[in-house]
């Protein structure tokens, strides 16, 4: 049984004492620590008929940019083993067809929507970002500064830390909503871009968006997407996500949404272990559409069946060889009751 | 905002049986999406045995009847080679019915000429036996094997006329000449025609080709790759007119029916 309580948006009770799922994204809370990727759930209403959206911690839409975006050519996604590449192109119906055709749905939804965003220029974002905060409502923005699958605009600004700082202190200039950065896989090391971001002024980060990627049919001996490259997503890809979380959480103090293959609870806990406060399911609402909902179902399951009461005390709890307590994260409430802290205890900025 | 009514239901194998060389027949008991189904909509199914690919496969609506639907395909991959091991009484996950369908055609309107390619004929059956007035079924296929579910059509009182490429069945040659022989027929008792087909790609031009030249009405189920089938992805786009120019929509959520006037073809593989 789920309920409203001391401000906790869903605890459950179980043997006297209650469960918290509740996460933290700078001022923004979740009832769980579970959304959807963007560009992997349109915007929201397409699922609305297949799984309730109200159980979600957050829907987040897909990439919006100021003006409405045809995409790539077809074909535009393949099929790979446990994976799939994509290359759309950020197909959408810009601001204001979103605002008219999208935005009266998602703001009847009892979670907050996560609006994914991004422009060609550092005015683009920002003028975005204003207008979204214009709207009012709105739960958060993420600045897409990762996607592989665009000539501007995007990776380009998630490849240079420099261009990525000027991105997200530009957005956090024009708008006083929570901050997401979605970083790039498709760098040597993410630390300081993860810092970069931070240091600018996001909120958060997501960590990762797809790795860029090739598949080549060869019957026609052509690429067997019309952009020729495009982005890997999928379970393939959940080890290289898990990795890029655990650096990014060493670096920096912000919470990190994780994502890269969330198909179980299982996987959703490997992520918040590494150091992700919340994760996003992605390619798996193609095939599964009620994932995310299985993935919360499960991580209550595991919370009870391992005793823990708050769902933070996963966050980068993970026993790294000569790391006897886990790695410092500000995602960790120091008001959680934390029975058994790890050896050394957990060092955050509270 | 909500678009039709689709769900997701476990839905149980009743049977699953060859029609004949690479064809199947799969019948599931799907007590909620059945009723909802319309002519040319259809089913998207996760087939659990496979393992490392993810996707769920889109099969054109054969036939309904009482608490179940069925699927009439080939096996052309791993997907559906899988598919054709499994087991009267073995589950698979359906999501349903989905897609913009045929217009069923009114009482005393346009008679409908319905073309089909292979396993093209799958999509059709429901529109036949819902179509207040008999038409005429245009199949065509490579080979003998390739030309299905004749006799369930003509049990509907209408008229087949096949063709094979190889002329090992029917007239020699393209589904789409004895098409154009029934249009040009000077003698013909139909005044009004609607044309609608399912298919390949070419074919599918082609009947647009032919309905454009002699300003008959079309609707085509285009045959896109789909990946998430429910409008999200935006993997099936295909190029239609839009204003002065063009949009992309979707084939598994504005389609996979389109008027066969709105459809760009230059921008479709």
């Amino acid at each position: 049984m789920a309920t409203n309580q001391g401000g906790r948006a869903c605890a459950v009770w179980f043997g006297g004492d209650a469960l918290n799922l509740s996460v933290q994204l700078g001022k923004l809370t979740l009832q769980n620590p579970v959304t959807v990727a963007s560009g992997t759930f349109g915007y929201g209403v397409e699922y609305a008929q297949l799984l309730d959206l109200n159980q979600l911690g957050a829907v987040t839409v897909k990439g919006i940019r100021l003006h409405p975006v045809r995409g790539n050519p077809t074909p535009r996604t393949a099929e790979v083993t446990s994976g799939l590449l994509n290359a759309i192109g950020l197909q959408g119906p810009g601001v204001d067809g979103f605002i008219q055709k999208y935005w009266p749905f998602l703001k009847g939804l009892r979670v907050p929507t996560i609006i994914n965003i991004w422009g060609t220029t550092v005015e683009e974002y920002a003028e975005v970002a204003r207008r979204f905060d214009a709207l009012g409502g709105v739960g958060a923005l993420e600045l897409n500064v990762s996607c592989p699958n665009i000539k501007e605009g995007g990776a380009q600004f998630g490849t240079d830390c420099h261009l990525l700082a000027q991105v997200v202190a530009a957005c956090r200039r024009a708008t006083a909503l929570p901050l997401i950065t979605k970083l790039s896989p498709n760098v040597v090391s993410i630390a300081p871009y993860a810092k970069a971001a931070e240091d600018a002024g996001s909120d958060a980060l997501a960590i990762t968006n797809s790795y860029p990627a090739m598949a080549i049919d060869i019957e026609t001996r052509r690429p067997r997407l019309a952009n020729v490259t495009g982005g890997l997503t999928g379970p393939c890809i959940k080890p290289i996500a898990i990795k890029l979380v655990w650096e990014a959480a060493k670096a920096v103090k912000i919470p990190i949404i994780g994502m890269g293959g969330v198909q179980t609870a299982a996987d959703a806990i490997e992520f918040m272990m590494a150091g992700a406060t919340a994760v996003a399911v992605g390619t798996a609402n193609f095939y599964e559409p009620q994932t995310a909902l299985t993935v919360i179902a499960g991580l209550r399951a595991f919370m009870e069946r391992n005793q823990i009461q708050d769902v933070s005390e996963l966050v980068g709890s993970v026993q790294t060889p000569g790391r006897k307590s886990a790695p410092a994260t500000a995602n960790r409430p120091a008001k959680s009751p934390v029975e058994n802290p790890p050896a050394g205890g957990y060092v955050g900025p509270q | 905002m909500l678009g039709a009514a689709m769900l997701e239901q476990t839905v149980q194998i009743v049977a699953n049986e060859r029609d004949r060389n690479l064809y199947f027949r799969l019948v599931m008991r799907a007590p909620q999406i059945a009723p909802l189904v319309q002519p040319g909509q259809f089913a998207h199914l996760r087939i659990p045995p496979l393992k490392a690919a993810l996707l769920r496969r889109p099969f054109s609506i054969f036939q309904v009847e009482d608490d179940t639907f069925s699927i009439l395909y080939k096996t052309v991959g791993q997907g559906t080679e899988v598919l054709s091991r499994m087991r009267a009484g073995e589950e698979l996950s359906a999501i349903g019915p989905l897609g913009h369908g045929f217009t069923t055609p009114r009482a005393g309107g346009e008679t409908p000429l319905l073309v089909a390619g292979g396993y093209g004929m799958a999509a059709m059956f429901l529109l036949a036996q819902r179509s207040p007035q008999n038409g005429i079924v245009f199949v065509g296929g490579r080979r003998r094997e390739d030309i299905l579910c004749e006799d369930e059509f003509r049990a509907l009182g209408w008229e087949v006329r096949a063709t094979t490429e190889d002329g090992s069945y029917g007239e020699k040659g393209l589904v789409t000449q004895p098409l154009l022989a029934e249009i040009q027929n000077p003698k013909s008792k139909i005044r009004n025609y609607k044309l609608f087909a399912c298919g390949p790609t070419p074919m599918l031009k082609a009947v647009g080709a032919l309905a454009a030249e002699f300003d008959v009405p079309a609707e085509l189920s285009m045959d896109e790759h789909m990946c998430c089938g429910v409008g999200v992805c935006l993997t099936c786009v295909i190029p239609v007119k839009s204003g002065d120019g063009w949009k992309y929509q979707r084939t598994c959520t504005e389609g996979p029916v389109f008027d066969a006037r709105q459809i760009v073809w230059e921008g479709i593989r």
